[in-house]
């Protein structure tokens, strides 16, 4: 992996999903890319230059980027359409509802720089409500990828997969996981640390957080099983089930608190396995702040996971 | 009620003119009785943007478009989208008509669970090409579509039929803008322009005027004309589909509800069904319109 330039070890997402378009157009002709003027943001410049044909850009007209996006599709094209993901989802939801989802066209959303990445630019850049808003369009699958070779994963079976996806693209500062099974699958959940005390279900930014926060809680004594549930929608059940089997969840995104993976594994466990279950996100519209003390202040890093998990378990009073 | 269907007149280039004509004005006659009794039959509907749109519909589906209902996603045909996706009735009796589907699925129309829903639904019907009903989306769509075409360099030509109404959607001018600015010339671009929109008058409303130059300012060449005139019809979509290095846009100047006496140009007739009495009375005019 290339190295974005960030702390040492860590990556920008971005990086892996523009070499894998890129690695897949190659390949395939019917690749395209989709932009709002978002070729900088999107990391897409390099893309443009080795396939300037195949980069649409519409300026700055989110609705009228995802309708072209699924008229691509109708034109026989995988377009992959890429901006800022509070946009992308926030302005062209119609759109995504109608023209990608319910029309069942093969189109692969990808939303840029998602959660509190664009940390200080406030709430109306923020993009925490997109899982939670598209949970509850109907044939949509969504992809919440954790670090650069999951990004690239998700990317590769978005592509060979046919119908719409959105993938939620980091670009905050991520280190690569450690995998002793490396396997992507859409829909398949990864045990990435395990514990039959307590379930950690996390993903996206949020799943080293959630290791590191298991590895402090191993040292109390807490034995906590990470779950990396990349894919929100559809949900591995049965990975939920056995989680449920615990005792005690903690689900963490970065993303609102409620709706979004919280919600889905909320919603599961509620009908099928009742369990003791804490949601940890940001409760509402997040203040301005660099989006790592944005993680830090509203619990979402390891402290903040380890803290919820005791809290959860009893071994000490909630705060 | 049935006639004898097929796609186009004399299948043969450079086919009579007359010939062409009288071909899609009986076909646009049997729509308009054929939706009529869709709409009588379900108990609902929107007869007038329906009869408004009939004429370009049927120029399009059984004169102008270099389809095969047989390989509905053959990748060289030609794509029709029906912005203005609330227009079924239309819709639906021209592609039962182009044999798209049985003419007998035309009775289940707006049934529990029928394929032919109040607004079209691709992955119901072949013949669709990406489902519309909230306006503001099958142009946007159709312009995508013509960009795919653009990059392949390929043959197939796109025609999308808005509202007029629906152009007061923003979406509709992004689409505009970017069409314009890529020089899609193998996308024609239909407006209804009957003027009504569903409570009142577009220019009362949210005036659209001056349209023509609207569309001009963003790129487009445009046309305009009588959109009940099928010979005008005709050759205005020969001519669209000439090579040329801009989208157009051509202005169907036409009347909600036109066909039927009572119904032309009243705004009352969005939605609405015809009485008894009243769908006799507009059956037996459109049958005396094809003994004239």
């Amino acid at each position: 992996m290339s190295a974005a330039a960030a702390p040492t070890g860590l990556f920008d997402c971005r990086d892996a999903y523009v070499r894998t378009v890129e690695e897949l157009a190659a390949a395939d002709e019917r690749i395209v890319a989709v932009v709002n003027d978002s070729v900088g943001s999107s990391k897409l410049g390099a893309f443009q230059k080795r396939f300037p044909k195949r980069l649409v850009n519409v300026g700055i007209a989110e609705q009228n980027m995802v309708s072209v996006g699924a008229g691509l599709a109708n034109g026989g094209k995988i377009p992959f359409v890429s901006g800022a993901a509070c946009f992308l989802t926030a302005r062209a939801m119609e759109q995504i509802k109608v023209d990608c989802a319910y029309s069942e066209a093969n189109v692969k959303l990808c939303g840029i720089s998602s959660g509190v990445a664009y940390g200080e630019l406030g709430a109306t850049h923020h993009s925490i409500e997109d899982v939670a808003w598209l949970r509850a369009i109907d044939k949509m699958t969504i992809i919440v990828p954790s670090d650069p070779w999951e990004t690239a994963e998700a990317i590769k079976a978005a592509a060979d997969f046919d119908g719409p996806v959105f993938v939620r693209i980091s670009r905050m500062p991520v280190p690569e996981l450690q995998r002793t099974k490396p396997v992507f699958a859409i829909g398949k959940a990864e045990v990435l640390h395990d514990g039959n005390d307590i379930a950690i279900i996390a993903n996206g930014t949020t799943v080293h957080h959630a290791i590191a926060a298991a590895k402090t809680l191993a040292g109390e004594g807490i034995a906590a099983r990470v779950i990396n549930m990349s894919t929100v929608t559809p949900l591995d059940e049965a990975v939920v089930a056995a989680a449920a089997a615990t005792g005690a969840i903690v689900t963490v995104e970065e993303g609102l608190a409620k709706g979004g993976l919280g919600g889905a594994v909320a919603e599961y466990c509620a009908t099928h396995a009742p369990v003791r279950m804490r949601m940890l996100g940001f409760p509402g519209f997040a203040p301005t702040g660099s989006a790592k003390w944005l993680m830090e202040h509203f619990g979402l890093t390891a402290p903040g996971i380890a803290t919820a998990a005791r809290e959860l378990l009893g071994t000490v009073k909630a705060g | 009620m049935s006639i004898s269907l097929g796609l186009r007149a004399p299948d043969v280039p450079g086919a009579d003119r007359d010939v062409r004509v009288k071909h899609v004005r009986e076909r646009a006659n049997w729509m308009r009785r054929r939706l009529l009794g869709m709409i009588v039959a379900a108990g609902q509907g929107h007869p007038g943007g329906d009869l408004s749109a009939t004429d370009v519909v049927a120029t399009l589906y059984f004169d102008s478009l270099r389809i095969d209902p047989a390989k509905p996603n053959a990748a060289d045909r030609d794509r029709f989208v029906m912005s203005k996706g609330h227009c079924t009735g239309a819709l639906y009796s021209a592609l039962a008509g182009a044999g798209f589907f049985p003419e007998a699925d035309l009775e289940t129309y707006l049934k529990p669970e029928s394929k032919l829903n109040g607004h079209p639904n691709r992955t119901y019907l072949p013949g669709i090409e990406t489902n519309t009903g909230p306006l503001g989306h099958g142009f946007p769509v159709a312009v995508g579509i013509a960009i795919a075409g653009q990059i392949d360099d390929a043959d197939y030509r796109v025609y999308a039929l808005t509202g007029d109404g629906e152009l007061q959607e923003g979406s509709m001018w992004e689409a505009a803008m970017l069409a314009g600015h890529r020089k899609l010339g193998k996308l024609t671009v239909i407006v209804d322009r009957n003027r009504l929109q569903q409570g009142a008058r577009t220019e009362e409303t949210n005036s659209l005027e001056p349209l023509g130059d609207k569309w001009r300012a963003f790129g487009w060449d445009v046309i305009e004309l009588d959109g009940h005139d099928h010979g005008a019809l005709i050759d205005a979509f020969d001519a669209a589909a000439a090579p040329r290095d801009k989208p157009r846009v051509i202005i169907a100047n036409t009347f909600k509800g036109h066909g039927v006496s009572f119904m032309r140009d009243q705004a009352g007739w969005h939605h609405g069904v015809p009485s008894a009495e009243q769908y006799a009375q507009a059956i037996a005019e459109l049958e005396a319109e094809m003994q004239s």
